[in-house]
């Protein structure tokens, strides 16, 4: 028989003695939102791995620059897109503070009620996500489920379900529905009993379990240094919350706890996301309590825009209208930095108006950029595998990391 | 701490090491040289009474036809005290840099390459100074004043991803 020119069995080779150079991404079915992993691997061992972010970046703060401070609020939407009003809060709050505004307290627990919902889509998301990604394929349904009864009772109340652009300088767009206490009763009820399954499904599941801990390990000084917050600190034992630290609207009425891990790996994490949801409920129940009465916008014609019967009946009303909408709000000049608590830690805005009605700078800082900047030493050393539930647990969200 | 007890604090710490101070909106923030600004900032991590062990934000701003031109500005938080403090220092448009904070604080390794990314300002001392939300091939920096935000940048050639040497030292 002729011999063929067959090459040696690939079998034969041993993979482990060169380094080999993998690139994970943009497109990969776990990297939520695109991100390339730059991988150098020894076998299956992570020996260097390089981020690369901004496939995302739409140029918000460049955007943010071009309108009026109203017309910012919309983009801020689509910065963490799994907790919109969020964002809205904190810009506004941040507007708010370089005009010296102070919204009505009705106001004030509209926007506490609308940021925890969102907090509890977010953590949803978050969770729901990385256990499908580990497999629990039906734990990963059951909190996407409670995540839409949630939009649903978002949707009722800002008409939509994701870009809700809710809040304006000085207020919020319209009130609470009249059913609302009902619907969010029973969307709690709901959310309660699927939670209630998952921790049967996740949190005292071998596999889950065996997956999660020990991985991706951040020591507290790391973590300070690394600039992080939000769950990915808390996991670390540093109790860290800006609703706690430096109450903004009114977060020190509510009684609330803030879950904090040990050891700073991925099941703390998950720990501390899965109990805030829990905590979250409390302030949005505690708030829909003793929800006061009155206006939900402030009483600043300077800020505000005038009853539509004003604008359609009289020319002074108008022209008030007009002046806003074309000249926009003539915020103060200087400068200010607002911090919120958003899902996935400090969400803070940087306003920076030049006394016109535009403004001069806006910048975020956002949170999982951060926890980005964290990932790549993180991974370093541990398993390809565990770059999934790493990533997972940083809860990187594409809008805000690369805005 | 209230800002204005801050900043007295800071002004006998720190003494003529500050330029100006002003604490707009309850934010307290001070004006330091760009020189000695590594120094100050490590005074600021490590003195006990002041403590700002977090380097929450980065960035920069960009004051067109003002010099110096650029500020760079610095959010710090105080875990321990639980106070912030905001830091600016002016960086001029011909020699567009600012000493690296990599030293003091790993989160400025990332902050520090979007700032240069969208302002062009160089950060003397940062181990990896690439781009980091736009590609390398990028002309300009987006968020100077002066760059168009309806401009168009040209074509690059669609770079091969396994001849590509990628840089590891993120």
């Amino acid at each position: 028989m002729a011999s063929t020119s067959r090459p040696a069995s690939p079998v034969e080779l041993d993979p482990t003695e060169e380094i080999m150079e993998i690139q994970m991404g943009p497109s990969h079915p776990a990297s939520h939102g695109t991100i390339k992993f730059n991988l150098k691997l020894d076998g299956e061992v992570v020996v260097d791995c390089d981020i690369e972010v901004g496939y995302l970046h739409r140029g918000f703060e460049k955007m943010a620059e071009q309108g009026t401070w109203n017309q910012v609020i919309p983009y801020t939407d689509r910065l963490n897109y799994v907790s919109p009003l969020i964002n809205n809060v904190g810009y506004v709050l941040a507007v708010e503070k370089l005009c010296g505004l102070v919204v009505p307290e009705r106001c004030q627990y509209i926007r506490v009620i609308m940021s925890e919902i969102s907090r509890i889509t977010d953590h949803l998301t978050c969770l729901g996500m990385a256990a499908q990604e580990l497999g629990a394929m039906s734990a990963g349904f059951l909190l996407i489920e409670a995540r839409e009864v949630l939009w649903d009772l978002i949707e009722a109340v800002t008409g939509a379900r994701v870009t809700v652009s809710y809040t304006r300088l000085g207020g919020v767009t319209n009130d609470l529905p009249p059913d609302f206490s009902e619907r969010l009763g029973a969307a709690f009820a709901h959310g309660r009993a699927i939670l209630d399954d998952c921790d049967k499904l996740l949190t005292r599941n071998r596999i889950f379990y065996d997956r999660m801990s020990g991985v991706g390990i951040i020591s507290r000084e790391d973590a300070i240094s690394y600039g992080l917050t939000g769950p990915m600190l808390r996991s670390t034992g540093v109790s860290y919350d800006v609703r706690k630290a430096q109450p903004y609207s009114g977060y020190e009425r509510f009684d609330f706890e803030v879950p904090v891990g040990t050891t700073g790996d991925n099941y703390d994490r998950f720990l501390c996301r899965f109990n805030e949801m829990e905590q979250s409920m409390r302030i949005v129940e505690q708030a829909l309590r003793d929800l006061p009465p009155g206006p939900i916008t402030v009483d600043d014609p300077r800020f505000v825009l005038p009853e539509k019967h004003k604008v359609y009946g009289s020319i002074e009303g108008l022209m008030h209208h007009f002046k806003l909408i074309m000249e926009g709000a003539k915020v103060p000049k200087g400068e200010a930095y607002q911090a919120v608590e958003g899902g996935n830690g400090e969400l803070g805005f940087y306003v920076v108006s030049d006394g016109s009605g535009r403004p001069y700078r806006v910048r975020v800082r956002p949170p999982c950029f951060l926890g980005m900047a964290s990932l790549g030493p993180t991974l370093r050393g541990g398993m390809v595998a565990d770059i999934i539930p790493t990533f997972g647990m940083v809860n990187m969200i594409g809008g805000e990391c690369d805005r | 701490m209230t800002p204005g007890d801050l900043l007295a604090r800071l002004q006998v710490v720190l003494a003529d090491r500050i330029r100006e101070t002003h604490q707009q909106c309850g934010d307290a923030t001070i004006v330091i040289g760009r020189d000695d600004a590594l120094d100050v900032l490590q005074v600021l991590r490590d003195h006990p009474e002041l403590a700002f062990e977090f380097l929450m934000d980065l960035t920069a701003v960009d004051y067109l036809g003002r010099t110096p031109r650029f500020d760079v500005v610095y959010h710090l938080y105080s875990l321990s005290h639980n106070h912030r403090l905001r830091v600016k220092i002016g960086v001029p448009e011909e020699e567009p840099w600012a000493h690296s904070l990599v030293p003091l604080w790993k989160a400025a390794n990332w902050l520090e390459r979007e700032a240069w990314d969208m302002f062009g300002i160089r950060f003397l001392g940062h181990p990896d100074p690439r781009r980091i939300l736009m590609y390398e091939e990028f002309v300009g920096h987006p968020l100077r004043k002066d760059y168009p935000v309806a401009k168009r940048q040209p074509l690059t050639p669609e770079r091969d991803p396994i001849t590509v040497d990628w840089k590891f030292n993120g």
